[in-house]
């Protein structure tokens, strides 16, 4: 088995050795969203209307907040050094810690969002095309946010230097991410937005992973 | 000493420093007088609009200044990447001159952007492509200067800068073309910036001083901002002691 | 018995070993070493020496790739560990950090350096590995629960598992270790340099290796010496 697969599987048995650390995006997740229609007002209308919205913008923000530690910890006890030490592409290592932090981060999120969206008195159609649109969308943040991570690794003020620089490059996933469940509730066809968010996805499959990979060897 | 010039010779910091002295008040100069120029023709000479009134003069600040912001931070990302790609010291402390100065320009897009806004539309922002863009490019560049600082590694602190406003670069256009996708989409609820007005020669005469002019002011400052990081990074080399030096003989 | 060779730089097997020529590095601004040439030759052991703060830890950090030098360069038979992957597969890193993970057991670990670095990773080879350094009874324990000594000796087990005459590069691999652990290590090492391996290490425990010829290689702040 390649240490893709040996560092995927590490990073969940330590997520699940600390099983309330990996939830926490998830509680702020639930949190952050339900304080809207706390600040707004409950009626469904608003609601209904606001709700693709503030689901992606808590999405995003949840996810962004595991990342300090996802390679912060690893180069705390020695272990990045080994891993990039070990003969192996720093490229695979950096997909298999953004693969790690979707799985562990993104994917949970995904998983509430329907919960979310019947709070915010979403129809069946608009939280099938909020979570494909999530789907699509998560594993970009996570992608982004590996490259925040390892380019502020070990800086004192890192976690909120990484929002403050992942944010502005996550700005397209959230304008067709959210984009594609408003246009669907307008009753416009959402492809085009799911196209552009695959499109982005791929793209960063292909350059995000490169850059991180250039970012831990500068950070190290 | 080699009597013809080398292309690298001013990448040297001590060249650099000595060219930029030299250049720096007739930049200033330049730009004063081409500034001065400019908005005289634009404020007095340049016609009322029929729709906008007067209102539209600011565009003749507005348009310069945004267009200097994105060439800047091209400039930034470019000095920055030849630093990363051939070593080279010199290229990482223009990139990081550079930044401060975009960031300003871009401020000043916004800002002329909302006095260009209120009085035709009655409100002092517009959620619009252009404007949001350069929202975003004003956060791009706070990203990079707020992670240079950050890292005390002057090295480290080069080569993450690089590579983060190299990313940055890659990224404009796809913000830039999802901005403008996401305000078209709301076009129903939503205005867009004032178109300018068609433009007589005059109007062109002004904008094309007024870009000169930033360009040069640019130029200027960056150069000044330059020669205070290579003192501060050069500190302990020879030809900045030298500097210091005579002032320890003044007796007062 | 340590015993100093004069360094042959000039050698007609020029690329086998270790070779740094006209290496300068340091952290940051300072440069903390310039103009430094060595080499480890298949059976050497290199000891390097010198006060705290002399660049003990980043000169052993240039060499095995995670520090660009400031100027010179530094290969593993003809390749920079910095850039060749294949040349990493025979190079052994231990670091002040142990590189453990706390919340895994020391077996586990154990099993996942070995794996990432292609090791054994059989159950037989990690406990006998873990045996020989006196912490198999403390396999299922959680990193975080031993003591530093033990979690040294952990991350020592790995050079147990090393069979090939590669590059060691260790720094301080004696610290926090009793005299047992001592004697465990220092035969390791015995055995490596025995089978045509090379090593590069610190330590400020004095080093006594019967059979091996140690060199030294002092850096001080004004230069080597």
């Amino acid at each position: 088995m390649h240490p893709f697969f040996h560092l995927l599987q590490r990073d969940v048995r330590l997520a699940s050795r600390r099983p309330l650390d990996a939830l926490l995006p998830v509680a702020f997740f639930v949190l952050a969203a339900s304080l809207f229609p706390l600040g707004v007002g409950p009626e469904p209308q608003t609601l209904q209307q606001i709700a693709p919205g503030v689901v992606w913008v808590c999405a995003l923000l949840s996810a962004m907040l595991s990342l300090a530690t996802l390679y912060g910890g690893d180069y705390a006890d020695g272990s990045l050094e080994q891993m990039l030490l070990s003969g192996h592409s720093a490229v695979l290592l950096t997909l298999a810690k953004a693969l790690a932090h979707w799985l562990l981060t993104g994917l949970p999120l995904l998983l509430v969002a329907p919960l979310l969206g019947v709070l915010f008195g979403m129809d069946a159609d608009p939280i099938k095309a909020l979570c494909l649109s999530l789907l699509l969308g998560t594993p970009i943040l996570s992608l982004f946010g590996g490259l925040g991570a390892a380019i502020t690794l070990g800086l004192r003020n890192g976690a909120v230097l990484i929002l403050l620089l992942v944010l502005p490059l996550c700005m397209p996933v959230l304008i067709f991410g959210a984009g594609a469940v408003a246009a669907l509730q307008s009753g416009i066809s959402p492809a085009g937005h799911f196209s552009l968010l695959a499109a982005l996805l791929l793209l960063s499959l292909l350059g995000v992973p490169v850059a991180t990979a250039a970012a831990l060897r500068i950070s190290v | 000493m080699n009597p013809l010039p080398r292309f690298f010779t001013f990448a040297a910091p001590s060249r650099f420093y000595w060219l930029a002295g030299l250049l720096l008040p007739w930049l200033y100069l330049l730009a004063g007088a081409l500034a001065a120029a400019g908005l005289y023709i634009g404020f007095f000479l340049a016609p009322t609009d029929a729709t906008q009134g007067d209102a539209y003069r600011i565009i003749f600040i507005h348009v310069p200044v945004a267009w200097m912001s994105m060439v800047l931070y091209l400039a930034m990302a470019g000095w920055a990447a030849l630093g990363w790609a051939f070593n080279a010291r010199m290229a990482s402390m223009l990139a990081r001159a550079i930044a401060p100065t975009g960031a300003m320009f871009t401020f000043l897009a916004l800002w002329t952007g909302a006095f260009w806004g209120k009085p035709t539309w009655g409100t002092w922002w517009v959620w619009d492509a252009r404007l949001t863009s350069e929202l975003i490019l004003l956060f791009l560049y706070l990203g990079y200067m707020a992670l240079v600082e950050a890292i005390d590694d002057v090295r480290r602190a080069d080569l993450a800068g690089a590579l983060l406003a190299v990313v940055g670069a890659v990224n404009v256009p796809i913000i830039y073309f999802s901005v403008r996708w996401w305000n078209t989409l709301h076009q129903g609820a939503s205005i867009s910036m004032t178109a300018a007005p068609k433009m007589v020669s005059t109007m062109l005469t002004s904008m094309l001083l007024m870009t000169l002019a930033c360009w040069a002011y640019a130029f200027a400052v960056v150069f000044a901002r330059a020669r205070a990081i290579v003192l501060e990074r050069e500190q302990s080399s020879e030809w900045v002691r030298a500097l210091a030096r005579p002032l320890s003989k003044v007796k007062l | 018995m340590s015993a100093s060779t004069p360094l042959d730089i000039a050698d007609t097997d020029a690329i086998t070993g270790l070779r740094a020529h006209a290496l300068a590095g340091g952290r940051g601004h300072e440069t903390l070493f310039r103009n430094l040439s060595f080499r480890v030759l298949p059976g050497e052991l290199l000891w390097l020496r010198g006060h705290n703060g002399s660049g003990k830890t980043t000169l052993l950090r240039t060499v095995a790739g995670l520090s660009t030098p400031f100027a010179g360069s530094v290969r593993w038979n003809g390749q920079s560990l910095r850039g060749d992957l294949l040349a990493q597969k025979s190079l052994v890193y231990l670091g002040h950090h142990n590189g453990l993970k706390e919340d895994l057991s020391a077996v586990q670990a154990l099993r996942f350096l070995s794996q990432l670095h292609g090791r054994d990773a059989s159950a037989n080879g990690l406990h006998a590995a873990l045996r020989s350094l006196g912490v198999y009874h403390r396999r299922n324990l959680l990193v975080r629960m031993l003591s530093q000594g033990q979690r040294r000796r952990v991350a020592l087990a790995r050079l147990a598992l090393e069979t090939q005459p590669g590059l060691w590069v260790l720094d301080e691999p004696l610290e926090a270790l009793d005299d047992g652990g001592q004697a465990i290590v220092r035969s390791l090492l015995q055995a490596h340099v025995q089978r045509a391996g090379s090593v590069l290490m610190t330590s400020h425990i004095a080093l006594q290796l019967d059979g091996v010829p140690v060199r030294e290689l002092h850096l001080s702040t004004t230069g080597v010496s």
